[in-house]
């Protein structure tokens, strides 16, 4: 081998090595921090892990928001027109969170089955209804034909 | 009439910018002189028509002509004159209008600055240019025209533009961040150019560097502004979200910042040639990207606009044709391209390699964040998001990796340098940056912390190679004033660069460590303490303002019993989009920032939700920010810019 090639393979074989290790690392990454996307029927039947992070869509119940008197705790149920979970979250609301409109919640479920949710997030668009959910809600509406 | 006028200027100007995709090119290939000539006149034809038409929308919205869909649905008689100008730009056909119109500045400024430049070289890049344009010119008029009407009925007044948009940052931002995207337009086609032409020496390097610099620093002080104006509006003092758009926007900021120092590297030492060809190509298939993704709908973020599929196609069919004409070209011409010289293992062009690559890991581990959503959905499955631990756990690694090797290559000599050299040169500095980092969390917070001595000492590394470089320069100069004057701006340039770098860097670290944030139920006169200062809740009352009403607390801040400032942070409720808003109030400085925002009223007694902040040296992020983009500006009046190209027209 010329001293060349030699060098153009050392160049070849740190290429390899790191490009691999970058991609595992990032495999890895994207592993621990992905959130799956669950609606409340899928969590009715039991399909969500519990202590995972996982994010959760549907519309929020008209009269089903409660405030607590002396904190910033809130809860209200998420509902996608066939069941409903309940959710809490200790926080400041965005500005377009309202009864009847689609939002997300993300956080973890607890063993009650309450969904403790530690970020809530609203479109700012009255209209909005997450892609997720509109999706899910398209196929009840299919299933139920 | 006037809105019609400016549909018929858009088609004009893609009249224009189609025959300046044809004739030169063509000319240019058949060593025409007349027709490769004819590049010149055909840029400021097309600027010109885009202007009148860009001219034409901004009458629409400055006259109320609700008559115009776009303006109906982005504007309102209510709307202070500032923001119904920049309201052009304040959907997604007007702010596409924005992207041809500046990318047709950018084609004549190319015309214009180009007298070294020689006439087949300037015809083949003007006629790239010439083929982006007709490509954008035909997506704007056939999916998303700014001129449609509402006839015969028009709505008597606009539906408002979305209050986030109500801001000076729509102003500035937006034409900054188009400024730098369109502007890497340039570099591709000089790439482009260079691979038709078969000519890729260093002067090929020298030409498109000015221009790469520019659109680089304009991309860099876009998206510094889109921080900053994402952390005062939005509510709650985040200054980056790993939000898909801005990720679109990061992605070739980072390439980007690959391409001018491997651009400097083809142009010293010849050599890299193949390498900044493809990062060229690159850098604007990104931009593109961001384009697609941000248009497309196909992700959900808080900048996209009405989505619509057929918008995505248009945009997507033009992506591919970009990359797969650019990258097929490569592939059959990149082979000829011969190094100049040769360099050794341990040598600047090296360790300049080795940041390269750093920097197109982490444009890569980026997309492949930005998109795994999409590729997991379109496999079926399950809906996915990637949340910004994913990034911060990628971005930190990689950042302090290019950092500790942008000390070192500072310090290596071109071709070959010895490790003793170095080691003399870097241990004073490592030395330096060590003790700091390890002592700095002692004083300023409250022990030891392993971030926090991570970014200090990868910033206090930066700053003290690069001053001990400079330092260095001095050695044998005779008198300093001299010295000084000697040194290029392209130097300065870069060495104000990397400070914003390590600025960057100790903004990032101390406000990700030592921010400190409440989110309190706060009844008048009710105290809250945080970070030393106390903050007094006064109550709130309703306040109009000219096209929203609101409710405005006032917050008294005082710090060990001396009065600091009082706040008054605003809840505004927009009458028009029936659109509630947060209106945060801030106490900037550049050591700590006092931020104050009201959530939500909550019961009878006058008491809110109230989110207070503590965030320090957050400044510093954005004027680290502003210090690169100021950086990649002063190159540009480099002499030898300006020289090199007197000295060819002379020889020609």
């Amino acid at each position: 081998m010329t001293p060349k090639r030699q060098k153009r393979l050392y160049i070849i074989l740190a290429i390899v090595f790191g490009t691999a290790l970058a991609v595992g690392l990032t495999m890895y990454a994207l592993n621990q921090n992905i959130n799956l996307f669950y609606s409340a029927s899928q969590i009715a039947k039991g399909e969500a892990p519990t202590d995972a992070r996982m994010r959760v869509g549907g519309m929020v119940v008209e009269g089903s928001l409660k405030r607590s008197s002396n904190s910033l705790r809130v809860s209200f149920d998420l509902t996608d027109y066939e069941n409903t979970v309940k959710v809490v979250f200790t926080g400041i609301l965005p500005d377009l969170f309202r009864e009847g409109q689609g939002i997300i919640a993300q956080g973890k479920m607890d063993a009650q089955g309450v969904f403790q949710a530690d970020e809530v997030l609203a479109k700012h668009d009255e209209n909005y209804m997450p892609p997720e959910i509109s999706e899910t809600m398209k196929a009840k509406k299919e299933a139920a034909q | 009439m006037i809105p019609e006028l400016g549909e018929f200027a858009l088609i004009l100007a893609l009249s224009f910018s189609f025959i300046l995709a044809v004739i030169p090119l063509y000319g240019a290939a058949t060593l025409n002189t007349l027709w490769m000539d004819y590049a010149k006149p055909l840029a400021k034809a097309q600027f010109t028509f885009l202007l009148i038409s860009f001219i034409c929308l901004g009458y629409a919205f400055a006259s109320d002509d609700f008559s115009v869909q776009y303006v109906a649905n982005h504007s309102n008689s209510q709307l202070p004159i500032q923001f119904k100008l920049s309201a052009i730009w304040g959907g997604h056909e007007g702010s596409q209008l924005l992207w041809a119109f500046i990318l047709s500045g950018w084609t004549l400024a190319v015309s214009l600055f180009s007298r070294g430049l020689p006439l087949d070289m300037l015809a083949r890049v003007l006629g790239v240019m010439g083929i982006i344009a007709t490509g954008f010119i035909s997506f704007l008029l056939w999916t998303s025209s700014p001129f449609l009407r509402y006839l015969p009925r028009f709505p008597a007044d606009g539906a408002d533009l979305n209050p986030l948009l109500q801001d000076f940052g729509l102003i500035v931002h937006p034409p900054m961040l188009y400024m730098g995207y369109v502007g890497f337009s340039v570099a591709f086609s000089f790439a482009i150019a260079a691979l038709l032409s078969g000519r890729l020496d260093a002067a090929w390097a020298r030409w498109s560097r000015p221009w790469t610099n520019v659109a680089w620093a304009f991309l860099g002080a876009g998206i510094t502004l889109g921080s900053w104006w994402a952390y005062y509006e939005l509510g709650w003092g985040g200054w980056w979200f790993w939000d898909p758009v801005e990720n679109a926007s990061l992605m070739p900021w980072l390439v980007g910042t690959a391409l001018l120092h491997s651009l400097a590297v083809t142009e010293k030492r010849g050599v890299f040639k193949s390498w900044t060809l493809l990062l060229a190509i690159f850098a604007f298939s990104l931009s593109l990207l961001g384009t697609f993704l941000v248009r497309s709908g196909v992700l959900t973020s808080v900048h996209a606009f009405a989505s619509d599929p057929e918008r995505g196609f248009f945009i997507l069919v033009l992506l591919l044709l970009t990359i797969g004409g650019s990258l097929t070209l490569y592939a059959f011409k990149a082979p000829n391209v011969k190094s100049e010289s040769s360099f050794g293992w341990l040598s600047r062009e090296m360790l300049l390699l080795v940041n390269n690559v750093f920097l197109v890991v982490m444009a890569i581990t980026v997309l492949l964040g930005t998109l795994y959503p999409l590729l997991i959905d379109a496999l079926g499955a399950g809906k996915i998001s990637v949340g910004p631990p994913y990034f911060n756990a990628l971005f930190v690694p990689i950042m302090s990796l290019l950092a500790l090797s942008m000390g070192i290559s500072g310090a290596a000599r071109w071709r070959q340098t010895s490790m003793s050299g170095l080691k003399k040169q870097l241990l004073i500095p490592a030395i330096i940056s060590l003790v700091v980092g390890s002592i700095f969390p002692f004083i300023y917070g409250d022990g030891f912390n392993f971030r926090v001595f991570l970014g200090i000492t990868i910033s206090t590394w930066v700053i003290a190679t690069t001053l001990k470089e400079f330092k260095d320069k001095f050695r044998n100069a005779t008198s300093m004033t001299a010295k000084l004057s000697q040194l290029t701006p392209s130097y300065y340039g870069m060495m104000l660069a990397h400070m914003g770098v390590a600025v960057v860097a100790i903004g990032i670290t101390l406000v990700s460590v030592y921010s400190e944030e409440r989110d309190m139920r706060m009844a008048p006169g009710d105290k809250i303490e945080l970070a030393d200062y106390q903050f007094e809740f006064q109550g709130a009352k309703k306040v109009t303002g000219e096209n929203f009403t609101a409710d405005e607390g006032t917050i008294v801040v005082t710090l060990e019993g001396e009065p600091v400032v009082t706040l008054y942070p605003q809840k505004r409720h927009y009458t028009v989009k029936r659109s509630m808003m947060t209106e945060a109030s801030i106490d900037a400085g550049l050591f700590r920032d006092l931020y104050l925002a009201m959530g939500e009223p909550l019961g009878d007694g006058g008491a809110w939700a109230i989110r207070v902040h503590y965030k320090p040296y957050v400044r510093w992020l954005w004027l680290g920010g502003l210090l690169m983009a100021l950086g990649g500006l002063l190159t540009v009046f480099d002499k030898r810019y300006r020289s090199k190209s007197l000295t060819e027209v002379a020889h020609a």
